[in-house]
């Protein structure tokens, strides 16, 4: 494609190669080959029904459960060079390592505390110290530890939805993710949720590899380091963002970010 | 990509906007433009009435700028462009700025024919030693307004390239009339003027250039500013036969690497 697809990307965390996906015999991704890079942020634009979702969800093989769909090609996690769509992979291993944000907030109906906890329950840690521990941790890490301190045994369905979706990103940073994937996590919040999810996506990027899908352009110019844009299952161009958004090298990347798709 | 096309965005009047920003400063290039023609013309006749009456169009330039940099900033507040409309609200916002110097300059000229009158001494006829850079200053002016009209790259390198022809020749008129100076202190008053006119002269055709550049970029999305023409001009070749290239293998464009 161009040079922009491996520049700046040094050690890439995941290498999405030749991926392919179908519904049934719908190929719903054709043959999609681009890095993730280590502990950026990578942000995945393109109309509706342009495979977006699809490859976001390959990553923590959510569709495994869908009847007909078929995997081709590799996606390899550095640096152990497992391939997450393998079938000898087994997809509770991934999503250990990989953790999702959904675009409605969906905490379990349970109190604030056991909602951050139930992954490394999961995992067996019973010590209420160290759970105690992670809690906190991962709150503080979600940004939501100072307005949520004083209730953590209240229920999570109390908080507000911007509160909610900072809990649910609390909840996917409890097990210590190498990945975090975020499918439009703000297109429900307001914009001052919006701003603080954003802040937030902008500092994990310290701890961990972030990919996300999001509609609104600007938001993927302002937090992602790389973007993508997918048209019809089909990568069309991925660069770095202040390339794509100012100088994009295809015109159909051209069209859709300056509005002119249709 | 020599080219790039406005219009068929999905919001029709974001299209009308952005249509509207291009034909205003199209307006305001051609009012400096006459600006600068009736400024030399003065100058040509020693017409200092005509000289006042140029004078007083620096004020409707200046209103000009003004108004489309407010366009711009609300352009970029409500629509946040991208790409090549970025590009093009971003070298408007600079081709204004200097349009309204050039509008400046040519005020100078016709303000020191309107004081002046000829700047004739000594059997010297100062209108002669600067007629030459006025027309080639005013004809690169004319280019980079329709280069700007056209957004044609190519054209605008090639005008880029004859703003040496004016540094030249600029170069060559100090030299002249420092020799006439030495060889007549009389005509001393007048040659301090002529110099000015060609100084101001000077300065148009960079501004001219300056807007070449902005073209340039505008087009490829390059800033060519303080790059060497000749760079500019081989990298601009690679970009179009690599433009030719990718559009005879388009299908396969997309997803390999």
């Amino acid at each position: 494609m161009n040079d922009s697809v491996t520049a700046g990307v040094a050690g890439p965390r995941a290498l999405v190669q030749d991926l392919s996906f179908y519904y049934g015999t719908f190929k719903a991704l054709k043959r999609l080959n681009m890095p993730i890079a280590d502990r950026r942020v990578t942000a995945l634009i393109g109309p509706s029904g342009c495979g977006k979702s699809t490859f976001l969800r390959c990553f923590n093989r959510m569709h495994d459960l869908q009847p007909g769909a078929r995997y081709e090609g590799s996606i390899i996690l550095h640096p152990e060079d497992i391939d997450l769509v393998g079938r000898e992979v087994d997809p509770i291993d991934v999503r250990m390592r990989i953790g999702m944000v959904f675009q409605k907030p969906n905490p379990f109906p349970t109190s604030i505390a056991d909602n951050v906890t139930y992954g490394l329950r999961l995992r067996g840690m019973k010590s209420r110290t160290q759970l105690a521990h992670a809690v906190e941790q991962a709150l503080r890490g979600a940004a939501l530890w100072d307005e949520v301190k004083d209730r953590l045994h209240s229920s999570a369905l109390a908080l507000s939805g911007g509160q909610m979706q900072r809990l649910c990103i609390a909840r996917a940073l409890a097990t210590n993710p190498e990945m975090i994937l975020f499918d439009e996590p703000t297109s429900a919040l307001d914009p001052i949720a919006t701003a603080k999810i954003e802040e937030l996506i902008a500092a994990l990027r310290e701890q961990v590899t972030v990919l996300i899908v999001t509609h609104n352009m600007q938001q993927a110019a302002r937090i992602s380091d790389f973007t993508a844009f997918m048209f019809l299952g089909e990568l069309i161009e991925y660069a770095s963002t202040a390339t794509l958004f100012t100088n994009p090298s295809q015109k159909r990347t051209e069209d859709y970010i300056t509005g002119r798709y249709g | 990509m020599d080219k790039i096309e406005l219009g068929q965005h999905i919001l029709s009047r974001y299209n009308e906007d952005l249509e509207q920003l291009r034909t205003d400063v199209l307006q305001m290039g051609g009012l400096a433009e006459s600006q600068l023609r009736e400024a030399l013309r003065a100058l040509a006749t020693s017409d200092s009435d005509l000289a006042a009456e140029v004078a007083k169009l620096e004020a409707r330039i200046n209103q000009m700028e003004v108004d489309i940099d407010d366009e711009c900033n609300r352009t970029l507040a409500t629509r946040a462009p991208a790409a090549s409309d970025l590009r093009l609200v971003i070298a408007i916002i600079k081709t204004i700025t200097d349009l309204e110097r050039v509008g400046d300059e040519a005020h100078k000229i016709a303000n020191i024919v309107a004081r002046r009158g000829a700047l004739d001494r000594g059997g010297i006829d100062g209108y002669r030693i600067v007629r030459h850079l006025g027309n080639v200053s005013l004809s690169l002016l004319h280019d980079a307004l329709d280069v700007f009209a056209r957004l044609d790259a190519p054209a605008a390198v090639a005008a880029v390239r004859r703003d040496r022809q004016i540094d030249e020749e600029y170069d060559a008129i100090q030299r002249q009339c420092m020799t006439f100076m030495i060889e007549d202190p009389r005509t001393i008053r007048a040659m301090i003027d002529l110099m000015w006119v060609a100084r101001a002269l000077e300065r148009i055709g960079d501004h001219a250039k300056n807007i070449c550049e902005y073209v340039i970029y505008m087009v490829g999305g390059r800033d060519v500013r303080h790059v060497a023409i000749e760079d500019v001009e081989r990298q601009l070749g690679a970009q179009v036969a690599a433009g030719s290239a990718a559009a005879a293998d388009a299908p396969s464009a997309g997803a390999g690497n």
